[in-house]
């Protein structure tokens, strides 16, 4: 492998952006972080509307003194956790290589 | 973080003295620990970055310690404790505020700048405006943000330590803002570090301890001791498992709480000394690393204040918490008397103390960075000039950043700081955040869009909140008195009518970054942008950490 060694192609920034490598690594970030930052906004939003709104549905017993505004905090940590966990394994795997190998490339070719 | 600080008269319960004691422990480690830390303090990428060697896990801790003020601890659990539910709503727009800087911001920043937020906004841009700007905006926020500390820390000494008279409390101000500039000037960023290290693990620890035993006592039923809080809350009754007790009375309280929860969710990726966390470390893994431990560090800290502030209204009970100097904010210190005595109260009241001291220094640090490497370094000698030249005069405008902030804390001592901090999380999302995803994510970007963007954030938010009812002409409806920052009640010029201006001014702030860029006929840099992006994604020409 040649994985360290400058690519001929890659003399500038410029060259590097518009690679096809590069840009798969650009569509595979997008692809990931902007539907996920969605997700979470608009799960908040609904929350935060509910608890602004839906006074009656948010103030409903599910077991004991448990209400369904407590089910529904507790799910926004649930769900912020499991995004951090989700995300930072798949950074780990489907970013970082990538973006290394890019990186050799750019930096042998720079010194 | 954002719960009112009142002024409290003075301490009935426990020790003044042994709470001294405790903290004196505190601050004599942690002095010790930053003098070791400072050996290697010379160049800037030390001074301003830690020499950019800091793991992930470790600056995940820091960045937990720089967030979790004194005012999120005493001041959730208060709320938790007489408005129940609604209190508990502010810790979820805290911590799922993490995920933009997890998702959007930690890692690309990380790749792009050196020492500061203005670094990678002016990447691509013409420098001096948008460097001057993002300045600008950086030393308004951090001013905001210490102003709230220091007069939380009037207020907090008073109930902690038992010193009730105003001259009292302005001398015990100088001390706090005193440790904080010798914190600053010894350790520079390595120092604060490790102060916020210590800080966040007796805080979360301490925290965890109090949630442990307040558990304890119901038999690890939840349900149960939500039971024992409305039992023993006969004003609030049921309503406390419910929201809407704070903020559900009107249509505009809720358009209040709406416009709240968007500051919040918004304003933590653009909050200054966040940001310039992430050059701790030495590449954008350990960024994304420390931004998930502090998302689990924030995450269960806050699953403890709810516990702490439903077990405070269990066990201590509303008519005591609210009879107590400092009000609301006296609740945790309360619970952990009733629970474990004079010994728990005084960890409990230096873990507060400390934690003021903490948020304070890596305040002080991020402005003095971003005066001394923007303004002076970049903009005033142009980049001609020596590092060292950068760091001497970071290190002076420390000193003056500290004696303003002992200044400002003294006068703002007793005021309502809600505002203050309400107004540094609205400034960061307005100002700060539209630009830093603007530049990074959308091509055609350019310095009006950027100037725009930041000056009309910045001068919106801080003009509603000038004429809201946080300022003036807000009158409590039973007792007539003043809520707001003026507490002359003749004197009302309130127009706007939201005690947050976040739902106007960081809309807006979007919409004008992006009408300032289509109606610029600058081209884009294709060069300096390819340059950007590119740096962004892959890490290639990122700084590297510091060897010694």
């Amino acid at each position: 492998m040649s994985d360290t060694t400058r690519d001929p192609d890659l003399t500038t920034y410029r060259d590097v952006q518009l690679s096809p490598d590069f840009s798969e690594l650009r569509r595979r970030f997008r692809n990931f972080v902007f539907p996920m930052t969605a997700l979470f906004l608009v799960w908040y939003f609904v929350y935060v509307l509910l608890a602004a709104y839906a006074h009656d549905f948010m103030s409903h017993k599910v077991a004991g003194n448990i209400t369904v505004a407590l089910l529904f905090g507790l799910g926004q940590f649930v769900s912020t956790f499991a995004i951090t966990l989700i995300y930072v394994r798949w950074a780990d795997r489907r970013l970082d290589p990538d973006a290394e190998h890019l990186r050799h490339q750019i930096e042998g070719a720079e010194q | 973080m954002t719960a009112p600080l009142m002024l409290p008269l003075a301490t009935d319960i426990g020790s003044p003295t042994v709470n001294i004691v405790i903290f004196a422990l505190f601050v004599i480690a942690t002095l010790a620990i930053v003098l070791r830390a400072s050996r290697n303090n010379r160049t800037a990428a030390d001074y301003y970055a830690g020499g950019r060697s800091f793991t992930g896990p470790q600056n995940g801790i820091a960045l937990s310690g720089d967030y979790l003020s004194a005012a999120s601890f005493l001041g959730i659990a208060g709320a938790i404790a007489l408005n129940g539910y609604d209190g508990f709503l502010y810790s979820i727009g805290f911590l799922v505020a993490w995920l933009v800087a997890l998702l959007l911001v930690a890692e690309l920043l990380r790749n792009t700048g050196r020492f500061t937020m203005a670094d990678v906004l002016s990447f691509r841009l013409r420098q001096r405006p948008v460097r001057m700007a993002a300045a600008i905006s950086t030393l308004g926020v951090c001013f905001f943000y210490l102003l709230a500390q220091m007069a939380g820390a009037g207020g907090l000494v008073a109930l902690l330590l038992g010193v009730s008279g105003r001259t009292g409390q302005s001398i015990v101000i100088a001390v706090v803002g005193a440790l904080m500039i010798t914190y600053v000037l010894v350790g520079g960023m390595k120092g604060t570090t490790w102060v916020q290290i210590i800080k966040a693990v007796l805080l979360v620890v301490g925290a965890g301890i109090m949630t442990i035993w307040v558990l304890a006592k119901y038999a690890f039923n939840l349900s149960g001791l939500l039971g024992a809080a409305v039992d023993n809350s006969p004003a609030a009754g049921e309503k406390l498992l419910h929201p809407g007790l704070q903020y559900g009375a009107t249509g505009m309280s809720k358009l209040d709480f709406i416009s709240l929860a968007l500051a919040l969710v918004l304003g933590t990726a653009g909050l200054p000394h966040v940001l310039t966390r992430f050059y701790t470390v030495p590449n954008s893994k350990e960024a994304r690393r420390s931004v998930s431990w502090a998302i689990w560090i924030i995450g269960i800290f806050y699953l403890f204040t709810l516990v702490l502030g439903y077990g405070a209204a269990a066990i201590v009970g509303p008519d005591r918490i609210k009879a107590a100097p400092g009000k609301a904010n006296s609740a945790a210190p309360l619970l952990a008397f009733e629970l474990g005595g004079e010994l728990l109260l005084g960890v409990i009241s230096a873990v507060a103390f400390a934690t003021i001291l903490a948020v304070v220094a890596g305040l002080t640090i991020t402005a003095s960075t971003s005066f001394a490497h923007d303004i002076y370094g970049s903009i005033i000698k142009k980049g001609q000039i020596s590092g060292d030249g950068e760091v001497r005069v970071a290190r002076f405008t420390a000193v003056v950043i500290g004696l303003v902030a002992i200044i400002g804390g003294i006068f703002a001592n007793g005021q309502n700081i809600a505002f203050l901090v309400a107004l540094a999380f609205a400034v960061a999302a307005s100002a700060n955040l539209p630009t830093i995803l603007y530049s990074l994510f959308w091509r055609r970007f350019n310095t009006r869009g950027a100037l725009w963007s930041i000056y009309g954030g910045l001068g919106s938010a801080i003009i509603l909140i000038a004429f809201s009812p946080v300022v003036s002409g807000k009158v409590d409806a039973k007792t007539g008195k003043s809520l707001s920052m003026i507490t002359d009640t003749g004197i009302d010029f309130h127009w706007f009518p939201l005690d947050n201006p976040g739902i106007v001014s960081i809309p807006l702030a979007f919409l004008l970054g992006w009408l300032g860029t289509i109606s610029s006929k600058e081209p884009v840099d294709v060069d300096r942008f390819a340059e950007m992006e590119v740096r962004s994604l892959t890490g290639a020409g990122a700084e590297k950490a510091v060897q010694h």
